[in-house]
C-alpha cells in the first residue's frame, strides 16, 4: 500500500519495464473493501462511544460528578479497560476487525501508548518503557499541542473574546 | 436518545478516520495526527461565549468526548481558558491543563502494564 503511494512520486526515474510491472502489480492489488471497513468503524467507535456515554451517565449520578467534568474519569476508565484489554492481547484481535473503529477513540491512543511499552520492555524499564512508550502516540502530542499552541497565538493577535 | 447520539456521531468520527486511511491512504499516526489537528481547530472557532467544539460535545456527548479529536479540543481549551486569564503566558502553561487526565492515565497504566504483563499475540 505504501509502495502503491510512493510509486507515484518515483514514477519519473523509473524505466518502462519498471512502469510496465508497477501497472501491473497495482491492476493485481486487492481493492480496498472500503464500504465493509467503513461499517465495522462505525460499529466499533460507535459502540466505544455508547460505553463512554453509559459511563459518563454513571459519573454524574452516583460520583457527582458535573456535565463538564464527567468526562475525566470516562476517558480515565476507557484507558483503564483498553490498557487492560491490550495486556491480554485481546485489543488487537477487535483492532483487527474494526480498523479505524478502534483506533479514533481515546482507548486506541491507550492501546498504542500500552503496546510500546509492552513490546520494549525487554531493552528495560528506563531506556525500554520509558524511551519508547510515546513511539507511537507521541505524534498525536506533538501535533496536538503545536495545534493548540498556533490556535491561541491567532486569538491573542486578534484579540478574540470567550 | 443521548445514548443514540453519541453512538451516530462516534461511529461517524470513526469512519472519518477509516476514510483518511483507506481513501486518503494515510497510515493510523498521519489519520490520528489529523484528527487532533482537527479537534484542537474547532477549538479555536468561538461565537457566543462558546467554542464549536463545546456545541459539539452539548449535542453528542461521549460521541465527541472520547474520540481522540477531543484531545485536540481540550488541549486548545486549556491554552485559551488561560490566555483569557493570564494573557500570552497562558498559551504555553494552558496547553496541558485540561488534558491531564486521559494523557496521565494512559502513562501510568501503561507503565503499571509493563512492569506486570508480557506482550502477546
Amino acid at each position: 500500500m505504501s509502495v502503491a503511494g510512493k510509486s507515484k512520486s518515483k514514477l519519473k526515474t523509473t524505466t518502462f519495464t519498471q512502469q510496465e510491472y508497477q501497472n501491473l502489480a497495482k491492476s493485481n492489488e486487492p481493492p480496498r473493501p472500503v464500504a465493509r471497513n467503513c461499517l465495522r468503524a462505525f460499529i466499533a467507535g460507535g459502540i466505544i462511544c455508547l460505553l463512554g456515554e453509559a459511563l459518563m451517565k454513571l459519573f454524574q449520578t452516583y460520583f457527582g460528578f458535573s456535565e463538564k467534568t464527567a468526562g475525566n474519569p470516562t476517558v480515565a476508565v476507557l484507558i483503564f479497560i483498553s490498557v487492560v484489554l491490550t495486556c491480554f492481547g485481546v485489543y488487537d484481535k477487535i483492532a483487527q476487525w474494526a480498523g479505524g473503529g478502534t483506533a479514533v477513540p481515546v482507548t486506541g491512543f491507550a492501546n498504542s501508548l500500552c503496546s510500546a511499552a509492552l513490546e520494549h520492555r525487554s531493552e528495560g524499564l528506563v531506556l525500554g518503557v520509558g524511551g519508547n512508550m510515546f513511539k507511537l502516540a507521541g505524534s498525536v502530542i506533538v501535533y496536538g499541542v503545536t495545534a493548540a499552541f498556533v490556535v491561541g497565538i491567532i486569538h491573542w493577535i486578534l484579540g478574540l473574546g470567550g | 436518545m443521548d445514548f443514540v447520539w453519541a453512538f451516530i456521531i462516534g461511529g461517524a468520527i470513526c469512519v472519518l478516520g477509516q476514510l483518511l486511511i483507506d481513501v486518503g491512504k494515510l497510515t493510523p499516526a498521519h489519520t490520528m495526527s489529523t484528527l487532533v489537528v482537527l479537534g484542537a481547530i474547532a477549538d479555536g472557532i468561538w461565537w457566543g461565549g462558546k467554542s464549536l467544539y463545546d456545541r459539539f460535545v452539548e449535542f453528542a456527548g461521549a460521541g465527541a468526548t472520547v474520540p481522540i479529536t477531543s484531545f485536540g479540543n481540550s488541549l486548545t481549551h486549556g491554552a485559551l481558558q488561560e490566555l483569557h486569564k493570564d494573557g500570552w503566558i497562558g498559551i504555553i502553561t494552558g496547553i496541558f491543563e485540561v488534558t491531564s487526565a486521559g494523557v496521565s492515565a494512559a502513562i501510568i497504566f501503561s507503565f503499571l502494564a509493563a512492569l506486570v504483563a508480557r506482550p502477546r499475540g
